[in-house]
């Protein structure tokens, strides 16, 4: 789906880090509709998972204190060219999505 | 130079957030980690640290390392990455203090992940912000200030 995007790029501590680009608009819940002026309920990724080879390495919790269109960066230090890196995330109405590559 | 920071506050939901929200992932428990509510909805960072991690004794440690601006040009969107040369890295977490919710969020991690955590998160004023790491069961921090001109809290 277009609306996860991910990049795999080497770490300079060793091994790789993986940088998602999730589009989302991570709603605070205080902002008001300035048509109705009714505040815009609470939209936001909670967790986001980050596996490798169908292994699960890291888990981020976002929250509304995270910015609109979440940009996440994780290290992979174990990752190996030709390994299949998966991000995949849920909101807090359920709403999910993912995305995946190949370590090259 | 390393001191112990003791953070004074409540525990929050008690026990049970602590084992919900907090701990080691093993790749089979990270699948079943519920997204640690407790922590995001504290009113103070002593509170939220012990909802994530379990305690909120945390040393200044120059192996954790802070890349943000100085001065943030949008409080909505401030980029900070987490680093860190420890090893046995469990968990990282940011908190921007003076947000009315000052955890913005966290990371688990088990065995195949590692110490690198990088985001964007809204201020609302200038703060300090602390970054914590949990590695090898200790917790360890580094703290620093990032002003706001605009605020980002969506007020």
């Amino acid at each position: 789906m277009a609306s996860t995007k991910m990049k795999i790029k080497k770490s300079k501590s060793g091994g790789y880090e993986v940088m998602v680009l999730a589009k989302h608009p991570m709603e605070t819940g205080l902002r008001k509709d300035k048509k109705t002026g009714n505040k815009i309920p609470e939209h936001f990724i909670e967790n986001m998972e980050f596996a490798v080879n169908g292994e699960v390495v890291a888990q981020a919790n976002l929250g509304t204190g995270v910015s609109k269109n979440p940009l996440i960066g994780v290290g992979i230090p174990n990752a190996k060219p030709g390994d299949t890196v998966t991000v995949s995330w849920v909101d807090n109405k359920g709403e999910s999505d993912s995305a995946e590559k190949a370590v090259k | 130079m390393k001191r112990r920071i003791f953070l004074k506050g409540s525990l929050a939901a008690g026990t049970l957030a602590v084992a919900a929200g907090a701990g080691m992932l093993t790749p089979k428990s990270v699948l079943a980690a519920a997204w640690p509510k407790a922590a995001f909805e504290s009113e103070t960072e002593a509170d939220a640290l012990n909802a994530f991690f379990g305690t909120s004794d945390a040393e200044e440690s120059d192996q954790v390392s802070i890349k943000a601006p100085l001065q943030a040009e949008n409080g909505a969107v401030v980029p900070v990455k987490v680093m860190t040369s420890l090893t046995g890295v469990e968990g990282i977490a940011i908190c921007a203090i003076k947000n009315p919710r000052p955890y913005t969020t966290s990371l688990r991690v088990s065995d195949g992940g590692g110490g690198l955590y990088s985001t964007r998160i809204k201020m609302g004023q200038t703060s300090p912000v602390h970054c914590y790491v949990k590695a090898g069961g200790k917790l360890y921090m580094a703290s620093q200030e990032i002003k706001v001109t605009v605020g980002g809290c969506g007020g």
